[in-house]
């Protein structure tokens, strides 16, 4: 199944029933795919919107109202949608942005990239917020990353982001779903917006005009990214118990890094493969035990270099950490990125591989 | 003894933080007046807007989600999208429906979403401190046209009402005043039909109300009314826009 159609797919089983977008290339064919899925089933809404301003807008209402609510759109609409984001993490509202990143800045081009990393993961949009990145590297984690993009959305009142990229969105691959999930079965909301039927009535805002409660409202949203940081690290790592390299990278970078890495073993460098799943918040404490043992990193990305700087973070200076980067939606080879790990994996102090 | 006048229902009992003379008091008690006559308190949801008005929420004792600027009727498609059968209503001054959302209002307009615009026009940026707005008039002196609004080079005011006329999703637009009583008791059954409008499923209704704003304006209240009647109505005429219920 094409990525982005196993994204429609995995939201609908989740339970997702309202979805408001855009088009914008290379994601398209993720809002024909609810647009044809919603046509046959009542309980569920399409609209595609006049501008991804009005569609994030629609997403704010439909999750006041209770609705499992999804958007989604690539790097150049993703910025017109900073500001919902903003607001639905101020008024603590649930909602999955799907990301299938284009090469920028600016208009770009439409060939798969991953330049927005530093958006997604540092907010974006303006205040002291934080947004939940989810990068996933296979159809299956597609479907899986799906799925929890909507449980940690309800969990954690809070926009999530799912952030592929257009390489990932066209890809075919096998995938097994989890059941479907009746919305109807979801629990009920106690904060929603509905209409103050036998109760007082309810206000959802993001104006706090006394700075004291805006920034007890801050300190409160930090508390929140402190407990998804302590909870929700995710990563993978690969041939990495006896490594002296270890390529750090995500999403579809990860795929092409996996393949050097495999490449590489088979000439009996002791290489490996870090990959973030959550990219916020990013699984510093995995990587950084790394380090033990680890001799150096290279950080490999299909940017400038934005990863990179976690990586650091995480490894504290510890290690050497270099970077390789393809920017402009430039696809590099598995045997590419062989050369670029081959050429470091020989620098290492020492002689490695011992 | 005959109670004759009392609170709206639907108001709660806060005091109205707007300046002496200014219309959102009276059409806030309208809004309210009327989502106690139709019997709809408890199903109904207002989308404030940024601006004067933002802090609605502190007044209509409904459920109130808060939109960010401009963008009110795209939050309220989301919410009556999800709970069709309540009634959303979204409360915007003029900086907010008709210059950085007008794109929303439009497409909303044209879709015939299902909710109620109440469109409050005092023809300037209130709570801004009283810049140029879409609507300032032709002449008047805001703070950032201070000689005047030269259409030349500040362009002409926007009638949102009648770029909405031939919005085929709407099914009721009109405009109103809130300058005297027989202005005020008319935009009442303006908002009531608004609100018919959407129970009955007919379409998008926005009601738009021509309101003093004598802080801004440098006026009495009286003058400030005054001019409502007498300069702003040139611009924008009291009258139906669109009617096809």
């Amino acid at each position: 199944m094409r990525g982005s159609h196993v994204v429609g797919e995995a939201a609908i089983r989740a339970g997702c029933r309202y979805y408001f977008g855009y088009p914008i290339t290379p994601q398209n064919e993720l809002p024909e795919y609810m647009a044809t899925q919603f046509a046959a089933m009542p309980d569920a809404t399409f609209v595609q919107a006049e501008s991804e301003l009005a569609s994030i807008n629609m997403v704010i209402g439909a999750s006041m109202a209770g609705g499992r609510v999804m958007t989604s759109s690539s790097s150049p609409g993703i910025s017109l949608k900073q500001e919902g984001i903003s607001y639905l993490a101020a008024m603590e509202l649930p909602g999955v942005i799907v990301n299938m990143m284009r090469g920028g800045p600016g208009l770009g081009n439409i060939a798969p990239s991953q330049s927005d990393y530093f958006q997604a993961t540092r907010g974006g949009g303006h205040g002291d917020y934080r947004t939940l990145v989810l990068g996933p590297a296979s159809g299956q984690e597609l479907a899986d990353l799906t799925r929890r993009a909507f449980e940690l959305a309800d969990e954690y009142l809070t926009p999530v982001m799912l952030l592929g990229d257009g390489m990932m969105g066209q890809m075919m691959e096998p995938v097994e779903f989890p059941e479907p999930i009746d919305p109807k079965s979801l629990p009920r909301k106690p904060w929603i917006l509905d209409g103050a039927r036998g109760r007082k009535s309810r206000l959802i805002r993001s104006l706090l005009l006394d700075p004291r409660i805006e920034e007890e409202h801050n300190w409160k949203l930090y508390r929140k990214y402190e407990a998804i940081t302590d909870r929700e690290q995710r990563s993978e790592s690969y041939l990495t118990e006896d490594a002296q390299l270890v390529v750090v990278a995500y999403g579809t970078a990860a795929r092409i890094a996996k393949g050097a890495v495999n490449r590489l073993r088979g000439n009996g460098l002791k290489v490996g493969l870090f990959r973030p799943i959550s990219l916020w918040p990013f699984p510093f404490q995995a990587l950084k035990s790394l380090s033990q043992w680890v001799r150096g990193f290279v950080v490999f990305e299909m940017s400038t270099g934005q990863m990179v700087e976690d990586v650091r973070l995480s490894l504290e200076g510890k290690r050497p950490t270099h970077f390789y980067g393809r920017p402009g939606g430039i696809v590099p080879s598995p045997q590419e990125v062989a050369h670029v790990l081959s050429g470091h994996y020989f620098r290492l102090d020492g002689k490695p591989g011992s | 003894m005959k109670k004759v006048f009392e609170r709206p229902k639907s108001l709660k009992p806060a005091v109205f933080h707007y300046c002496p003379g200014c219309g959102h008091s009276i059409i806030h008690r309208l809004v309210a007046e009327v989502i106690d006559e139709l019997g709809i308190q408890e199903r109904c949801i207002g989308v404030p807007p940024a601006g004067c008005a933002v802090l609605a929420y502190n007044y209509f004792d409904v459920d109130m989600g808060e939109a960010p600027h401009g963008r009110a009727t795209a939050v309220a498609t989301g919410i009556k999208r999800v709970l069709p059968d309540r009634v959303v209503f979204t409360y915007q001054g003029d900086g907010d429906i008709a210059a950085i959302g007008t794109a929303e209002t439009v497409h909303a307009a044209n879709r015939g979403e299902r909710i109620t615009a109440i469109f409050v026009n005092n023809a300037v940026y209130g709570m801004t401190g009283g810049q140029m707005a879409p609507t300032t008039i032709t002449g008047q002196a805001t703070t950032t046209s201070p000689g005047g609004r030269v259409p030349l080079r500040d362009g002409y005011p926007v009638d949102l009402s009648q770029m909405l006329q031939t919005a085929a999703g709407a099914a009721y637009i009109e405009r109103c005043a809130v300058t005297n009583p027989k202005n005020i008791n008319h935009a009442k059954k303006a908002i009531r039909k608004a609100f018919q409008v959407q129970l009955d499923d007919l379409g998008f209704s926005m009601v738009e109300i021509l309101s003093p704003c004598p802080t801004n304006w440098k006026m009495s209240s009286v003058d400030a009314s005054k001019w409502v009647d007498e300069e702003m109505t040139k611009f924008f005429p009291l009258k139906v826009i669109r009617d096809v219920t």
